[in-house]
């Protein structure tokens, strides 16, 4: 997509083509001769592993779309039906199904690793703000999948969700109204969620194209941080990365096998196996355990409409983050001092999953409750996510723009290949005894 | 540093553990175990032969299973499949079996509502018209489908064995209301009927009354049909009935861990040749 073209048409066709549509030249520039840093780690095959999550979904998707029902009285028999009587049907739901939790895990650590090697820093903004994009859309897609088979979860989660819209002055009630297609969840909300949720996917591989393009023009990101200087840095897309790529996707998938065989339910809620029933309502709503941090934000505001503020906030952070980093250092790598508040971040995300799984005056430890200030109780989840929460926010607003402006880097190495041992933990000092890089 | 990070995971995760409680308790489900466990668990034929009489003599009174058709009795796993009827609508035994009970239909002729013996490829006929037949014939309760009770509560398989075999004489301080019956295992806040000494004791009230007793089903192998004996069975058909596909699924899982864990073999060694020359 970027830079000169090595391909050389070797046939009379190929050449023909290339004059008319240069797609094998295309092809060819991106997935074969592609050069591509070579330190990438394991950390960079979520990527590939992604795309091939996002071929999987939608084939199955597409499989189970011909059998599945979208009505409110036919919807969960359907499904049940597809388990039962479709030929491997239970493979394809339980591939379909699970492939989402695979898909927001493999999504959760490709962002982590673009955040830990500042990824996102120029000249990658765009490449990262279209990963946002996909991200803020697989959260819409996923959660109107959960609504299809119209369980008590499906139900119960729709109401809530939409419910959320209903927080903004004015026109929210009406903007809910128009979103449900009648004054409740039920057919018509059904239906639309089923469109909609056959659409979005395409629009996420459609957007995945331009991240793609994006990633070419810049070039891969590296552990390392520092640009591609020659060629000596390099190794072509293939065979080196189609190869490592490939692995980590088997290894990969032995994980997403063990599930689907063996543990098709693990990540789902029992709850999900009743059929709704809009006038029992279950005792704890929650979503999928991959939109739990986000939940448990939404939660932690005592006032609906800052709390559905809060919730969109944090995703709209993800946005700005390369405007937000001050440091000019882009792997975490050589800078120790934020190192460390990166991983209290991950700790905080996970915790916040935690948070959004419990009730929010459940007691964080059992048996304790003597950490009462004023009216609150400081052992309930609902404050420990309120803590979490205005971390995850302190995070990128004031740590990220304040430790790149105070912390002391550690020598950034000159280039990829020079010196070839530069990792900080395993080269003696002496390896890296280039001159301070900081741009 | 990611090592340490994933060890700071860990002890996130470990104190976080342990859901607390409030409001409504119950007991811990008994540690019951079942053929159809783990990866290799297979469901036991036999079992779920006898599971399936306990259903039709005794639960199929009150409870429907809407996603159950009689030939599903005889495919491939099922209680009653017989290789030599690779179709399982011609299984007779399934045939006999469905035979017994009578279904709804349409007269072709005259279009009138008639009752016919069920065929094979019936549904398992609901024992009540519609829903609110089937409250007022429950004092007002609704007897759930059980075509997928066992996926469809937390516990799986052992809270149901529980349900089954844990109803209990009210301790005395609790008021038991009509169609009320006490169980430690049934999930519920009783504070409002206890008037007794000591805490609030675990449980909730059930709308069943105890749906098995010794003796209550005779098995046509000889089992003995203790409480616990009928409870396990019937557990195990209703295990069998929520994922009638389990057993065909953990085979083909099998079988493809093992591929992919060949493949991933040989995609390492060919990363490694690859890489060889590449300093990195």
């Amino acid at each position: 997509m970027s830079g000169h073209s090595t391909y050389e048409p070797k046939t009379g066709i190929e050449r023909w083509l290339d004059v008319r549509l240069p797609i094998l030249r295309f092809a060819n520039d991106t997935v074969v001769t592609f050069p591509t840093p070579k330190n990438l780690n394991y950390w960079y095959t979520f990527g590939g592993i992604l795309a091939l999550m996002l071929g999987i979904q939608i084939v199955t998707g597409i499989v189970l779309a011909m059998h599945y029902v979208p009505h409110v009285d036919m919807a969960f028999n359907s499904v049940q039906r597809i388990k039962r009587d479709v030929n491997y049907g239970w493979l394809i739901q339980g591939m379909h199904a699970n492939g989402a939790s695979m898909f927001f895990l493999a999504v959760y650590v490709h962002m982590f690793r673009g955040l830990y090697y500042g990824s996102y820093k120029a000249p990658r903004e765009v490449l990262w703000i279209l990963g946002c994009v996909i991200y803020l859309v697989m959260i819409i897609t996923a959660f109107m999948g959960y609504v299809l088979p119209w369980g008590q979860m499906s139900f119960h989660g729709a109401v809530v969700i939409t419910n959320l819209i209903g927080a903004l002055p004015v026109v929210g009630p009406a903007i809910t109204t128009w979103l449900w297609g009648g004054f409740a969840v039920d057919d018509a909300t059904l239906n639309r969620f089923f469109s909609l949720h056959y659409l979005l996917p395409f629009v996420i591989a459609g957007v995945v194209a331009l991240h793609i393009w994006a990633l070419h023009v810049p070039g891969n990101s590296n552990p390392k941080g520092v640009e591609v200087k020659s060629e000596a840095d390099t190794v072509p897309f293939h065979p080196y990365y189609t190869v490592k790529d490939g692995f980590a996707i088997s290894v990969f998938l032995l994980l997403y096998a063990a599930f689907v065989f063996f543990a098709p339910d693990a990540l789902g809620d029992a709850v999900n196996y009743v059929k709704a029933n809009p006038l029992v309502t279950p005792a704890h709503i929650v979503p999928e355990w991959y939109l739990l941090p986000f939940y448990a934000i939404l939660r932690a505001l005592p006032n609906k409409l800052l709390g559905v503020i809060a919730m969109f906030g944090a995703i709209a952070t993800l946005f700005v983050l390369p405007w937000l980093d001050t440091s000019k250092v882009r792997s975490m790598r050589y800078r120790p001092a934020i190192r460390l508040w990166y991983f209290i971040f991950f700790i905080d995300c996970i915790v916040l999953g935690f948070c959004g799984a419990h009730a929010p005056d459940d007691l964080v430890i059992p048996g304790v409750s003597g950490l009462q200030l004023g009216d609150a109780n400081l052992n309930s989840f609902v404050w420990l996510s309120r803590f979490a929460a205005t971390f995850y926010f302190a995070y990128f607003w004031v740590i990220t723009p304040l430790m790149g402006l105070t912390e002391t880097p550690l020598k950034v190495p000159e280039s990829i290949s020079e010196p070839v041992l530069s990792h900080p933990a395993s080269a003696p000092m002496g390896a890296m005894a280039s001159p301070e890089k900081r741009g | 540093m990611l090592r340490k990070a994933f060890a700071f995971a860990a002890l996130g995760l470990a104190l976080m553990a342990g859901p607390a409680l409030a409001g409504a308790t119950h007991a811990e489900p008994k540690d019951v175990h079942w053929s159809f466990e783990g990866p290799f668990g297979k469901f036991d034929t036999a079992q779920v032969q006898r599971g399936y009489k306990v259903y039709r003599e005794v639960c199929s009174a009150c409870h429907s299973m809407e996603q159950m058709y009689f030939r599903n009795l005889g495919q491939k796993g099922g209680p009653f499949y017989d290789e030599k009827y690779k179709n399982p609508n011609d299984n007779p035994y399934v045939k006999s079996l469905a035979k017994d009970l009578q279904v709804k239909d349409i007269d072709a002729d005259t279009g009138d509502v008639i009752q016919r013996p069920a065929g094979s490829a019936d549904r398992f006929p609901a024992p009540f018209p519609n829903e609110p037949a089937a409250r007022a014939a429950n004092g007002g309760a609704l007897p759930p489908d059980l075509s997928v009770i066992v996926k469809a509560r937390e516990g799986g398989p052992q809270y149901v064995y529980s349900i089954l075999t844990g109803y209990k004489d009210p301790p005395p301080g609790l008021k038991t209301g009509p169609n009320q019956y006490y169980n430690p295992y049934m999930s519920g806040d009783m504070t409002s009927s206890w008037s007794g000494k000591g805490p609030v004791p675990e449980g909730g009230f059930i709308a069943m009354p105890p749906p098995l007793v010794d003796g209550r089903v005779t098995f046509d192998d000889k089992s003995p049909s203790m409480l616990s004996q009928e409870a396990k069975d019937v557990v195990a058909y209703l295990a069998w009935a929520s994922d009638p596909k389990a057993t065909e699924r953990k085979e083909f899982g099998l079988g493809a861990m093992i591929y992919l864990f060949f493949f991933s073999v040989l995609l390492w060694f060919s990363y490694r040749r690859v890489w060889k020359n590449i300093g990195h």
